[in-house]
């Protein structure tokens, strides 16, 4: 009787499995083959690592991947410790309108991603209202032509990014936080220790297992960043916001599809993923011997 | 004394990051209110052309009744068959568990870290197929069905449903089994009544995905009438004269569901992004 209905429960696994193995693993699969092969449209032929080798000269694949490392460098160390410096503070038990500033900070969440982007285009644009701002304020004397020059476009959507994505991360911490014992924190005030100390030798290392969850997480939403670069900037100027994603998705529809490249292309994603991943599972491993 | 520095400065620090997180999203509402030439001066003063603005949203020639339809649909077939399929992987896997089952679920998990950029080319060419294949034609490219299938099954919702059932008390399965119900009766009838929360976090979160999806509607619906939000917002957006009045009131309108879910289960939003419900 136990045993049949064992065997009955796979009747509910069954589909899910289908699902995930034929627009999951299969495509992953194929995507390994088709990384083989070159050829316009559906002419496919079988070329060795020669769509590798073309990476490696390829001006506009290198921009990309430049482009991905510096925000993944940049933006999300920024949002990291941003987002733990607010959990914490949040965290405190005499602080005042807590819920308020947990719902304003994680606001941002409710914005889709194209929706967000659009916003801040407007609200950074040459005339727009940040310009105005900054000028009125007198910090600056000319408008910054964040969507135009390649720097400010990089900073841009950098600080973009971070908007969105902090109460978001901060949420995690949150979570984690609570489930921190309240008298480890009563100990150390009775010890003198100061904010800083608390944040820096009890938080962060209780923390630890959901920092690098996160980080993880962060790490793998960057390289796979799209919808701001394309929506901010479209890329521009001159490609010095393009991504991976947003290369990959040109290779397919912006000039003649070249399915063999735009996957071999997907694998050095792929590849990036698993080694940044592992690279952080090791450093956290490490900390712990300290 | 110097303790009340600290707290001064905290208090600075979390109203000017909560200044800033609200401020865009009341801009774009302020903004919805004005004509577009006031929004690019930086007006922050509510305006009285909202009616108006609704008006140039809705008589666009991008379809925007259309879209809004088209997502609603795509969202909520999405989430309705996400929470069959998935959720009976997860209640199979956390209650009937056996040696192979848990190894078939460590393969599952193992799709989490397929990034989906990868998957942009042999999706997009597998489904080109699917137009040529009869009896898939409600999956090929350019059918809201090509968008919902691949997100009615996803590691992470089999994977949160599973861990959730580690809350389920097993013993109402004996007792159900004893009075003769299936398993399919134990699954709708008794884990499905009894894992509502589970559920309210699961709907959210998926709903919110679909609602929000950009990249693969982007690739897998070309033509106009299919089109969800996002796109007529991103191309709203790319226009080289945008009305700014009218894209921001566009974007208000598809952002109140996320924003009602997001007011009123913000505790199931979190759950769900967590991945953890506390009973």
């Amino acid at each position: 009787m136990k045993d049949k209905a064992q065997k009955r429960a796979w009747a509910f696994i069954v589909p899910g499995v289908i699902l995930i193995v034929v627009f999951v693993f299969y495509p992953m699969i194929q995507a390994f083959v088709t990384s083989f092969q070159t050829g316009i449209g559906a002419n496919l032929k079988f070329d060795g690592i020669a769509n590798y080798k073309r990476l490696l000269t390829d001006g506009t694949f290198k921009k990309a991947l430049f482009n991905t490392f510096i925000f993944l460098v940049v933006q999300v160390p920024i949002m990291i410790i941003l987002a733990l410096i607010i959990s914490s503070m949040l965290n405190d038990s005499r602080l005042k309108f807590k819920g308020l500033f947990r719902t304003a900070i994680f606001l941002p969440c409710v914005t889709s991603l194209v929706s967000y982007s659009i916003i801040f285009k407007s609200l950074f644009a040459t005339d727009g209202f940040i310009n105005v701002l900054l000028m009125k304020l007198n910090i600056i004397n000319s408008p910054v032509t964040w969507v135009t020059d390649p720097f400010w476009a990089k900073v841009l959507i950098i600080i973009a990014i971070t908007w969105r994505w902090t109460g978001y991360n901060m949420v995690f911490y949150l979570a984690g936080l609570q489930g921190i014992d309240k008298s480890i924190y009563e100990a150390a005030d009775l010890d003198g220790v100061n904010a800083f100390q608390k944040f820096r030798y009890i938080t962060m290392p209780l923390l630890k297992p959901i920092i690098l969850f996160t980080t993880i997480n962060s790490t793998i939403g960057t390289l796979q960043l799209f919808d701001e670069p394309m929506n901010i900037t479209n890329g521009g100027p001159a490609n010095s916001t393009i991504t991976i994603s947003m290369y990959i998705y040109n290779l397919l529809f912006k000039y003649q599809p070249n399915f063999g490249y735009a996957a071999a292309v997907s694998y050095v994603i792929v590849v990036l993923i698993v080694i940044l991943s592992i690279i952080q599972l090791k450093a956290g491993e490490d900390k712990d011997g300290e | 004394m110097g303790n009340k520095a600290a707290r001064f400065f905290m208090y600075l620090f979390l109203t000017i990051a909560s200044f800033i997180s609200v401020f865009p999203l009341l801009w774009m509402i302020i903004a919805s209110t004005n004509r577009s030439v006031d929004v690019t001066k930086g007006t922050l003063i509510p305006g009285s052309y909202f009616m108006e603005n609704l008006n140039s949203v809705l008589s666009s020639n991008l379809g925007y009744i259309n879209a809004f339809k088209n997502s609603l649909f795509v969202a909520v077939v999405t989430t309705a068959l996400a929470m069959l399929v998935s959720s009976a992987a997860g209640y199979a896997f956390g209650i009937y568990k056996s040696r192979l089952k848990n190894m078939t679920f460590s393969f599952i998990l193992l799709s989490m870290m397929v990034p989906f950029a990868a998957l942009m080319v042999p999706l997009f060419r597998l489904f080109s197929k699917f137009s040529s294949i009869p009896g898939l034609n409600f999956i090929a490219l350019n059918t809201h069905g090509s968008v919902i299938i691949i997100a009615v099954a996803t590691a992470f919702l089999i994977f949160f449903f599973r861990q959730n059932t580690a809350m389920f008390p097993k013993d109402l399965i004996e007792a159900a089994g004893l009075d003769g119900l299936s398993e399919y009766g134990i699954f709708f009838r008794i884990y499905m009544p009894s894992m509502k929360s589970t559920y309210a976090a699961a709907v959210v979160v998926t709903f919110m995905s679909s609602w929000n999806n950009y990249l693969w509607p982007l690739i897998a619906l070309q033509s106009e009438e299919k089109r969800t939000l996002p796109l007529i917002i991103s191309a709203m957006g790319s226009s080289y004269t945008p009305d700014y009045g009218m894209i921001m009131t566009a974007i208000v309108i598809s952002t109140l569901p996320t924003a009602l879910i997001f007011f009123f289960m913000q505790k199931q939003f979190v759950a769900g992004m967590t991945g953890s419900v506390k009973g």
